[in-house]
């Protein structure tokens, strides 16, 4: 007879609490020996890219993906080089990052924070990714960008407009290229007001979420700055589909600007319902009805088809730029070399973001002579580069925010193929869009220091 | 009073879509007993077959034209559209213009076939399951069905537009007597309105005038007994299936102006149109189109900015709100059968 008191029960309850201690996550528990999180120690390094691969910004994402998948050839040595060749910093030699082959791990955030934030954990955790980029939503960006700073890697954000992101939910192992809401407001109201005059009554469709309301504030801010009024501001479900009754009651408002602070498929189907209604063939006020996006994409512009002939938008960049501006945006024409070459069309702003987020990285780890976090940290902050195909640009140590010109772009009237959807209308210098850390617009948060984990 | 009127005229563009694609579901619950969670699939197909149609009458051979450049400054590659050789130019754009009326004649028997196929070889197996088995099935084939459709066509909405003649919209404003610009409505949307009552009208003849309808009709009310006659109740209900599936597929050609089609335009609609049918009352079909135009009008009422002002948040709770409300004081629905959904 046994004293053993191991009963079957007992037996599987003791497996299953033991299962669950080891199936923790070792975010915080592994590599002890290391000196932060996911050192590379043999002769190859992950980065992680968290891009949407289902769900209604897919092609964004398999845009990004696409000009990640270059970088990681150009990083390694192949292909043409692309904007490594037009990069001002040259601690980059085409022999991966610090001598290590560069290997990269793709997650699918289908734009959801919880499936975003579970696809980063898994890149860190079991691909041991050192480094994670990508995103398509401010509110994907910022979810990540915390998991970043909690597990103690570098989050290079993709897609992410919102003030937040580099305002009150900004963290020290995040930065941010791509330009923001206050940007395309600073940057639209002055063309706006020469276009249209400052003498505008503007009535505001925002999507209701975080990155609708900074982009309502900022785009609201500006233009009253200059003489406009604003007659209403009405919040729209993020899922609605049909906007007609939205936009129906904008011409009895007596305005006669239309803003749509929307993005994605919201922007698409907003604008198509504008346009449907005649809102654009109207005089309103004695003056023409003008409809306003404030963020531009080209896959939405192409998805809006023909209604976005004429409207004023704002984008990070744009594939014409050095063709169009000439040398100043150095590195434009270079990147779309490489990237036409390879997939037969011009990038997109997502990739083009994604693609410099991700040289800029390996490029810090190089100046820095380290992977560790705080130490690419340190590289990135207050780094001023050029050749990119933005201009002279700032990476600001106060928040982690790029400062760079903006372009200013209007649908174009008569494409000459359906890659040329917008036409460049002007490009705001960089002081013109640059702001204080401690702008209200900004306010709250702050960066903490920098996580290296392990 | 303008105001008004304007949002009971998008109620009732609404509550077309919601109608039609309710009708279809009802038709569907009524005769097989099937909740086919599918059936905004079956929609979202409909507006592909519009894609389907513009992509096909663009199809293009390239010429190369080396006085532009394109974006690598490469001799500029030129598509011309294969129906310019064929008609000219000018007889040629005139067909691409009407795209989405020529689809309809491409959408009938395609969604006619799919329904057909999802009968026969999926649906038919799930009769004498629980409702949950067919909502987790039919949910299933939908998920199938998007995937699908996103491979081919990708995740980007497709512009589809209205012919030239129908852009536009007209100010009822001006011929009411009211100032202009106050009401106005685009053409197409009309259409859609005359589109989906001219379907409905149809539908409710079908089953009351002919004797297939009638045979149906007393199907849906005591299937066995009319099996017993002799009749094959099965196979009538198969082509119902069928029709079921052309009415969402058309309410979807025609929709595909209103929105750029994507992959997820059915599932947008979906859990909409079965609210619609249960406050409308399961297997009730004048329920599903009564609730279908009562639901969106209530919609448009929600959207409007003084409703928003003094309720934040309405336009998103309505519906349900609505649905709760009636089911609670009368669970079969607005024109539900006593004992559908109630003890």
């Amino acid at each position: 007879m046994s004293n053993s008191k191991l009963t079957r029960r007992g037996l599987i309850k003791t497996s299953a609490l033991g299962g669950a201690g080891l199936a923790l996550p070792t975010i915080f528990t592994a590599g002890r020996a290391s000196a932060f999180t996911n050192e590379p120690t043999g002769d190859t390094v992950t980065l992680g890219f968290n891009v949407p691969q289902s769900g209604p910004y897919a092609d964004e994402g398999a845009d990004q993906l696409r000009a990640y998948q270059l970088a990681v050839e150009h990083l390694n040595g192949e292909g043409d080089g692309g904007m490594m060749n037009t990069f001002t910093s040259k601690a980059l030699q085409g022999n991966g990052i610090m001598g290590k082959k560069v290997e990269f791990v793709s997650g699918d955030t289908q734009t959801k924070s919880d499936a975003a934030r579970a696809s980063a954990k898994s890149m860190i955790e079991k691909d041991g990714a050192v480094m994670i980029t990508g995103g398509s939503s401010s509110g994907v960006a910022v979810a990540v960008q915390a998991l970043c700073q909690e597990a103690g890697v570098i989050f290079m954000a993709g897609l992410t407009h919102a003030n937040d992101t580099t305002g009150k939910d900004k963290r020290a192992n995040g930065f941010r290229h791509f330009f923001n809401s206050y940007m395309s407001g600073a940057a639209l109201a002055p063309v706006l007001v020469n276009n249209y005059g400052a003498d505008r009554k503007a009535y505001h469709l925002t999507a209701d979420y975080n990155w609708g309301y900074t982009t309502e504030e900022a785009v609201r801010s500006s233009t009253e700055a200059l003489g406009w009024e604003t007659v209403n501001t009405v919040l729209t479900p993020l899922t609605q589909t049909d906007f007609s009754s939205y936009i129906a009651p904008v011409l009895q408002s007596g305005a006669d600007v239309l803003v749509l602070n929307h993005y994605g498929g919201n922007m698409v189907n907003s604008l198509t319902n504008a346009v449907q209604f005649g809102l654009r063939d109207k005089m309103v006020n004695g003056k023409q009805f003008e409809i306003v996006v404030p963020l531009y994409s080209e896959l939405m512009a192409r998805g809006a088809g023909a209604n976005v002939k004429g409207i004023f938008g704002s984008q990070n960049w744009d594939w014409k730029l050095e063709n169009q501006l000439g040398e100043r945006y150095v590195g434009t024409n270079a990147f779309v070399q490489s990237f036409g070459t390879k997939y037969g069309f011009p990038p997109s702003q997502a990739a083009h973001t994604g693609y410099v987020q991700a040289l800029l990285y390996a490029d810090a780890v190089e100046r820095a002579g380290s992977f560790n976090p705080c130490a690419v940290g340190e590289a990135l902050k207050d780094f001023e580069f050029d050749g990119m195909g933005n201009g002279p640009t700032l990476y600001r140590g106060d928040d982690h925010q790029c400062f760079k010109d903006v372009v200013v772009v209007k649908g174009k009237e008569n494409p000459e193929n359906e890659f040329d959807l917008v036409e460049i209308v002007e490009v705001t210098p960089t002081e013109q869009v640059t702001y204080a850390p401690d702008h209200p617009q900004f306010a709250g948060g702050s960066l903490g220091t920098c996580n290296a984990g392990a | 009073m303008d105001a008004i009127i304007l949002q009971i005229l998008n109620g009732l563009d609404k509550g077309s879509a919601y109608a039609l694609i309710a009708l279809g579901l009802t038709l569907i619950f009524g005769t097989l007993g099937v909740v086919n969670f599918a059936h905004g699939a079956l929609f979202m197909i409909g507006a592909f077959c519009a894609v389907t149609v513009s992509k096909f009458l663009t199809l293009s051979h390239t010429i190369i034209d080396d006085t532009q450049k394109d974006f690598l400054g490469n001799p500029l590659k030129v598509e011309v559209p294969y129906i310019y050789d064929i008609f000219g130019q000018a007889t040629g754009d005139a067909i691409i213009d009407w795209a989405v009326p020529i689809s309809i004649l491409f959408a009938i028997p395609v969604m006619v076939f799919i329904g057909f196929a999802m009968e026969r070889g999926l649906i038919k197996h799930f009769y004498k399951r629980p409702h949950a088995d067919q909502i987790l099935v039919t949910f299933g084939l939908a998920i199938v069905l998007q995937e699908i459709i996103k491979y081919f066509y990708g995740a980007n909405p497709i512009p589809t537009p209205a012919p030239e003649a129908f852009r536009g919209s007209f100010d009822f404003g001006a011929a009411m007597g009211f100032d202009a610009n106050t009401i106005i409505y685009p053409y197409w949307r009309l259409v859609y309105f005359a589109f989906s009552a001219l379907i409905i009208g149809a539908v409710f003849a079908f089953l009351q005038f002919t004797t297939f309808g009638m045979v149906v009709r007393a199907g849906m009310a005591d299937r066995e007994t009319v099996g017993l006659l002799g009749i094959n109740i099965d196979k009538r209900f198969t082509i119902m299936f069928g029709i079921a599936a052309a009415v969402a597929g058309l309410a979807g050609v025609m929709y595909a102006p209103i929105n750029s089609p994507n992959y997820h335009m059915g599932m947008d609609f979906l859990v909409l149109s079965f609210v619609v049918v249960v406050v409308g009352g399961m297997g009730s079909l004048s329920g599903a189109v009564l609730a279908g135009f009562l639901l969106g009008i209530l919609e448009s009422f929600a959207s409007m900015s003084a409703v928003l002002e003094a309720l934040p948040g309405i336009n998103q709770i309505i519906i349900y709100l609505v649905a709760i409300i009636i089911l609670l004081t009368r669970p079969r629905g607005l024109m539900g059968r006593k004992g559908v959904m109630e003890e």
